[in-house]
This record gives C-alpha cells, structure tokens and sequence, in this order.
C-alpha cells in the first residue's frame, strides 16, 4: 500500500497542475453546465456536442477518469486527487452531461461488475467523450420497487430479446447506450430472477418517446421494447444474479454526483446553481432590507453549507472505512429536503411576481415559481427520500423490516395493482 | 464526531468523559438543582487542569493546544459537555481567555492566569452584538475624561454570581468596545435568574455608570468588531459541540427506547411512521455533527469562510438540534416530560444553547449581510 503511495502524484501536486489546465483549457462555466436543461432541442443538442468535445478535451489533457484505472485509460488516481479537480473547476464549463448518470452508476457498475472486455469496449470510450449512457430501471409499473422490474430478457439461441418498457430515462432520445435491469426468471422470487443487459439506444425495436413534465421540459423518456435483439455478450454477471449488481448499482445512483468518478465543480465561494440568486429575487421584490427576508436568504446558505459538509462528513467515514454504504441515504436524504426548502425560500421571496414572468426571465429551470411547481423533483428523482428513509431507519439504525407481500413468493404471482405492466 | 482524531486527542476527551461521568452524574444534578452555583470550585478547579480553558491560549500565555489545532481540542471537550449536560461556563471562560491571549495590561494578566488555573471564571455581558442595529446595543461603553463608563443592563450572563470578571461588549457612537472588569467594581449589580437549564446558572447585570480606567479597555476604543467576531465564532464552535453532544445523548436512548416499547404487540422500530421520524432526526444528527466539525475546523484554521461555516453551525443546530430532542420527547410519550426521566436534561442543554450568541435567525442574518456584501463586491 505504502508503495504504490509513493509513487502516485501527491494531491498538492496534482492540484496545481489541475488548475493550471483547467485555466488555460477551459471557457467560464455556462448556464446549461449549471441547469442541465435547454430551451429546446435544437440548443440541448449543441450542449451535447459541446459536453463530448470538452469530455474529449479532457482526455487528451489527462483528466478523464481521475479514479479510473490506467489500462482503462484512466488517470488511476484517488477520490481526493477528484475532489482537488472538481475544487479547482468552480466557475469553469465542464462536461455535465457526462457526469449522472453517464461515470455514475453506469461507469461506477461496469467497473465493478463487467468482462474484461465489455470494459475494454466501453470505458475507454467513455472518457473520450464517445459514449452517453442511460439508467434503465424504472418502469411504468413501479420505481421504487426497482427489483419488481417486468422488463424480460428471453434468451433466443446465442442472443436475447427484450421486451417491454423503460420509463422517465432521463436523456435517452439522444444518449447511445443504456444499462438495463431486466427480468430473466418468473418462477422465483423477484430478487432472484434479475438479469443487468448493456442496451445500445439507436437499435431496432427499440421505441424512444419524450414525456413532457409540468414545467414544459420533455428531458424524461419511456422506451419500448419490442423484441429488441441483443448478444449474450452484453450481458452483465451471472443470469438471475442481476440483484447482487442491483444493490451496488442502488447505492451508486444515491451517491450521486458524490461519486469519484463525478468531475463537476464544487465550493461554497463560486455561483453552482442556475438562474438569478435569492440576493438578486429579493432585490427585485423590494424586500432585501426586510430581517425576515435576511433570515430566509441565511437559511438558504445555511443548507448550501449542510449539504457541502454532510458529504465531506460521509466521504470521510466512508474513506476511513468506518461508514457502511447505507450512509449515502442520508446524503441523499439531506439534498432533497434541502433541495426542495431552497426552492421554497426562493418563491417566498419572489412574493407575488413568482405568479408571472417575462420571456426573458425564463432561463434554466425557470423562474422562482417554476421552481416551486417542480419542487418535489429532488424528493423523487434518483430513489425518493421515503425510500432513503427507509433504508436509514432499517440498514443504519437496524429497525425491522417493513412487511412486505412479495417476499418468497414466485414473481409471476406477487399481488398487483390494477394497472401493474 | 471526527472519523479521525489522534490518541492525543482521544486522550483528552476520554479523560474529560470519565471526570464528568463522576463527578457530575444526572443523578446527582437532578438532586443538586437549588444549588445557585450549579457546581463547586474543587469541580471547575480540577476540570481547568484537564485543559478546560487553556486550548484557545497561546503557549506563550501559558495556553497550547493538544492537536495544534486549539478549537478542535476545545470542541471535543464541548462535545463531552453535552453528552453529560455537564455544569460550568465552559463558553465564557474559553471565550474570554482566548481574548485575553496576547493582551498587555494587569488586570488582563492575573484573569488570564485565574481562568487557566481555573482559580477564577469569567462571565461575559454581551451589550452588543453584530446581528443588532447600532440602536439596539443593551449596554453603552462611553469616555468621560480619561475613564471609561459603562452603562446599561443586560441578561442571561452565565454564572455571572460566580465570576471574578466581567468582559463586557457594548457600543458608542465609534463602535464596538470590549472592557475587563472585576467582578466587584462599584455600580454593578448582579440578580440571579430562573433558567432553562439544571445545573447551568444565569443572572443579570447591570451597570450604573460603572467606571474604568482605559487600562482596562481589549483593543482600542470603538474597534472591538472583529474581536467581538472572533469571539463569537469561539462561542459558536463550543456551544455547537456541546449540542451535538446533548442530540447523540438523546437520540441513542430514544433508539433504545424505540426497540424495548412494545405497542400493540409490536416494537415502536418496526411503524414506519416513527421509522421514518428516526430517519430524520438520523439526518439532522449527521448534518449538525458535519456542521460542527466543520466551524470548529474552519476556526482553528482561521479560514475565511469561519465566520460563514459558525454561524450556519449555530443556526441549524440551533434549529434541528432543538427540534431532534423535542421529537425524542415526543417518542417517549408521557415520560419524556417528566423530572425523573433523563431526556430533559439534554433538551434543556439544546435548548438553552440556541439562545447564547445569537439564535438561528440572528445568525442567519449575519450570514446574509456576508452574502449580500459578497455579491456587491462580485
Ligand atoms: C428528474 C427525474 C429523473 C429521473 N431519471 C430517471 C432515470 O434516468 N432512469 C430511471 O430509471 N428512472 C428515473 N427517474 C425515476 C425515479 O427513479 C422514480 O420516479 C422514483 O424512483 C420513484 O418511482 P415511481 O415514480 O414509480 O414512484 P412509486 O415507486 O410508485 O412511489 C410513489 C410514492 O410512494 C412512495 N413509496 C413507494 N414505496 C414506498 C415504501 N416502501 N415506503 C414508503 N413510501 C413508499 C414513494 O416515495 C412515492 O412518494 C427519474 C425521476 C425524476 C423525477
């Protein structure tokens, strides 16, 4: 151990050289860097073209995969060298298309869990910005119940066919690849009968639409599958033993952007969200000298600091090998209750103007009172915060189970909703 | 707390666990509740010889830390405070020393030596604070020749019936101005108070045209502002610690509690409703430990973003660390308010500790002047 440190650049090191590159490389961060979302498509495409040049540009600077290993191409660096780079990107562009879900989980689980060569193929590809990836797990029948998936993978002679459908798949009209938890098995019970497949998007059978949510966007997808044709070799594990991926895979996806192999820029002194500050909401309101106003815009810094400290905190107990992986639920816990006051805070302080806006107001997510109405978006997407308070209460605090009427009962005769797929 | 701390440091804590666990049992708290002091000489005495207000000093002033890293020592020390709902006023003496650290005159030097050696305690009347409007100042600190007059009455002040000095903050019309007193100069008067808390004991002082030499002035005269700052951010990082103490010491008996009750033939742990109760309050604990570490690690670093990372410490745990006990009470149903059970002595501890050196809205407003002055300058 002691060896191979000496030999790796000390963070230090790196982090002067880190910010030397990222100075002379890279242009000041952008508003869809920040929103993740464009006006329309024409716009988002061009984001998209932008995010796999700069991820390429990375590559070629030798910043792409800082904790990647070096016969993948990566840089075979350690989660700190990453949080010094994304220290250091504050206020700069960065490819943030790549980040979630692209390097995590999809990056995150095929490391763990692919051949060889499905490594070789696709995380080389990856860093060079060639390759998009997509989660898919929910389903129209059910997101948190992600191991209830209905999705089936039949295997027809050296090959599969996979059938069904995918749904709120973030990106998947212009993404390339997907990795899909698909149902291999019916007679056993459901944790037991899960198959995880590497999907190319752009494949025939493969159906994409877009879903419109309620503030206009049309990010989110739901594709069906009709016997979409792919070889055994994009298989993932053992067949039926999708679920032992599944639990890693769940645990990535709540760590979020506080994955190692995330490169999006962090601190507590540089502009990292989109649209008009709460200072500048206030201001136009008229209300900025107003204490009550004060205390709103404190609380709003107040949670901007609790979230950057939790996850130090979490990252800290998780690197000295003290924190099991459940803690991450709590990180993901505090972002959506922090996430959702935020835009609370926001709206109270855009007072009656957050009823109406001009075109030009319009940007990013949208004005306080979009905001508002999308609120809930950071309770619910990534696994809901019910769901990651479950997992506190049971796999952190070690209280009982929740009953359940799907435990040892074949999958095809688990009880079912009315309109369950 | 931190993942990681060295034997040193641990070494200090846990010797300070055991004395409190000793010395200061509920039990013997809960029986001791009328003693007007809250505890005895011998107590503070010893505990000042464990480091109890020596980590903020300088080693030239008969100070040092443990770690290099004084305000980190000192929190561990709060963090056993709270566990306990220990007695003492480890925030004004630790406050004042390290204010004193570094400062010429006579006075200054013989409170300092009483505060290390813990012979003396020192109480102090915050007049004046960042988050008020010049106007709002409770305490005036004027010049009227060459002397300095203090005037004006402020409270809670913790164990001020006890303290041999007083480090009094008020205002003029030039600023902030911070004076040492000896407790017993003419025109003050001290009348104690009910209070929130056990064994942690409060007054308030008034000051009738109490008259001082310019010796007796911290700094200069209406400049007081950034040591009153750094003062607070002292304040923040101890009262933080020790509350983040008092929520581990209550959660974990609300966790036990949740698995030994039995309602309706089943165990309080297995109703999601209270399931997801503990998920939250399991959250607020984490968040408030992070916050904790972090403002006592960013003021032993004199980072520039202490003054920002105190005082979201202060106002969340101000907020959540009052709410986590308030929701244990509620977990434990009639008991829970009750003298005999244990639980009180830790909310009264949160409690309490929201309400020294600024509450969560006060602070929060000092956080978004800071904010609204960044932007300005961006
Ligand atoms: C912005 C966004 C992006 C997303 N991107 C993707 C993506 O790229 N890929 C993908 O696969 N999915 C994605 N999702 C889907 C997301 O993961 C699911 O919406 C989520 O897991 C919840 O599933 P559901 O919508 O089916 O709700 P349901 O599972 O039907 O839940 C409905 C409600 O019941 C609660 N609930 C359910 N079970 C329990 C329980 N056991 N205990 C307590 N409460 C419970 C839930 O918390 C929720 O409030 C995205 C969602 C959003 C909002």
């Amino acid at each position: 151990m002691s060896e191979t440190m000496d030999l790796i650049e000390s963070v230090e090191e790196f982090r002067g050289r880190a910010r030397d590159w990222i100075a002379a490389n890279l242009g000041p961060i952008q508003p869809w860097d920040l929103s993740q979302h464009c006006e329309n498509d024409a716009v988002e495409l061009v984001a998209v073209a932008r995010d796999r040049a700069l991820q390429r540009q990375l590559y070629d600077g030798g910043f792409a995969g800082i904790c990647v290993p070096p016969d993948l191409d990566g840089q075979g660096l350690t989660p700190a060298h990453q949080r010094a780079f994304n220290e250091e990107l504050a206020g700069y562009e960065f490819p943030s298309r790549f980040q979630v879900p692209t390097f995590n989980p999809c990056l995150a689980v095929l490391l763990e869990f692919a051949t060889p060569a499905q490594k070789k193929k696709h995380i080389p590809a990856i860093l060079k910005g060639e390759e998009v990836w997509v989660q898919m797990l929910s389903e129209p029948g059910g997101g948190s119940d992600v191991a209830g998936a209905s999705t089936g993978a039949v295997r027809d002679g050296d090959d599969w066919l996979l059938n069904g459908s995918k749904v709120w798949t973030s990106r998947a009209w212009w993404a390339d690849w997907g990795l899909c938890l698909a149902r291999t098995n019916w007679n056993v019970p459901k944790h037991q009968g899960l198959t995880v497949f590497l999907v190319p998007l752009r494949t025939p059978g493969m159906e994409i639409h877009r879903i419109e949510r309620l503030s206009g966007e049309t990010e989110a997808c739901q594709e069906f599958l009709t016997d979409v044709r792919i070889p055994d070799s994009y298989r993932v594990g053992e067949i039926d033993a999708g679920w032992s991926i599944g639990t890693r895979w769940m645990y990535y996806e709540r760590i979020g952007h506080n994955s190692p192999f995330v490169t999006h820029p962090i601190g507590l002194t540089k502009k990292t969200a989109e649209g008009p500050t709460i200072i500048q909401i206030a201001r136009k309101a008229g209300r900025l000298d107003d204490p009550a106003t004060r205390e709103l815009i404190g609380e709003s810094r107040t949670l901007d600091i609790v979230t950057h400290e939790l996850q130090r905190r979490l990252a800290a107990a998780a690197a000295s090998g003290k924190g099991n992986t459940d803690l991450s639920s709590i990180d993901r816990l505090a972002r959506g209750m922090a996430g959702a006051r935020k835009a609370s805070i926001a709206f109270e302080l855009a007072g009656s103007t957050a009823a109406a806006w001009t075109e030009e107001e319009d940007v990013g997510y949208g004005p306080p009172g979009m905001q508002f109405l999308m609120r809930q978006v950071s309770c619910i997407g990534g696994g809901t915060t019910e769901i990651s308070r479950n997992v506190i209460a049971e796999r952190v605090l070690g209280m009982p189970r929740e009953p359940s009427g799907d435990r040892n009962v074949a999958y095809r005769d688990i009880p079912r909703g009315p309109k369950r797929g | 707390m931190w993942h990681t701390i060295d034997s040193d440091q641990e070494l200090l804590r846990d010797t300070t666990m055991r004395y409190l666990a000793e010395k200061v049992p509920l039990a013997r708290q809960r029986k001791d509740r009328d003693d007007p002091a809250g505890f005895d000489a011998d107590y503070w005495a010893a505990g000042a010889e464990l480091g109890w207000t020596s980590l903020l000093v300088t080693e030239a002033d008969g100070g040092g830390s443990v770690s290099g890293k004084g305000a980190v020592d000192l929190a561990l020390i709060a963090y056993a405070f709270g566990r306990h709902a220990a007695p003492g006023p480890l925030v004004d003496c630790n406050v004042t020393a390290a204010a004193l650290s570094g400062q010429a005159g006579e006075l200054q030097s013989a409170a300092l030596a009483d505060l290390i050696s813990g012979a003396g305690i020192a109480a102090c009347c915050l007049g004046a604070a960042p988050w008020q409007q010049p106007g709002e100042a409770a305490i005036s600190i004027g010049k009227d020749g060459g002397d300095i007059l203090i005037n004006g009455s402020i409270r809670p002040v913790e164990s001020a019936g006890q303290a041999k000095y007083f480090l009094v903050t008020g205002r003029s019309d030039a600023g902030f101005t911070q004076v040492l007193l000896p407790a017993d100069a003419p025109g003050i008067t001290i009348k104690p108070l009910k209070a929130l808390d056990v064994s942690r004991k409060f007054a308030s002082v008034t000051f009738e045209n109490v008259r001082a030499p310019a010796a007796a002035l911290l700094g200069a005269f209406g400049r007081a502002a950034e040591p009153l700052a750094r003062q607070i951010q002292n304040a923040a990082v101890i009262l933080a610690a020790e509350s983040v103490g008092a929520m581990d010491a209550a959660f974990d008996m609300t966790l036990d509690w949740a698995f030994q009750r039995y309602t309706f033939g089943r165990a309080l742990a297995s109703y999601q409703a209270l399931k997801h109760r503990f998920a939250d309050m399991k959250h607020w604990l984490e968040a408030s430990h992070a916050l904790a570490d972090a403002a006592a690690d960013a003021v032993a670093a004199q980072s520039l973003l202490a003054a920002d990372t105190t005082s979201a410490a202060k106002s969340y745990i101000g907020q959540y660390g009052v709410e986590l006990v308030q929701d244990c009470v509620q977990m434990f149903g009639g008991i829970g308010v009750t003298y005999e059970h244990d639980l009180h002595f830790f909310l009264r501890r949160v409690t309490l500790n929201s309400r020294l050196y600024g509450t969560p809205a006060e602070h929060r407003r000092l956080l978004a002047a800071t904010q609204i002055e960044q932007e300005q300058a961006a």
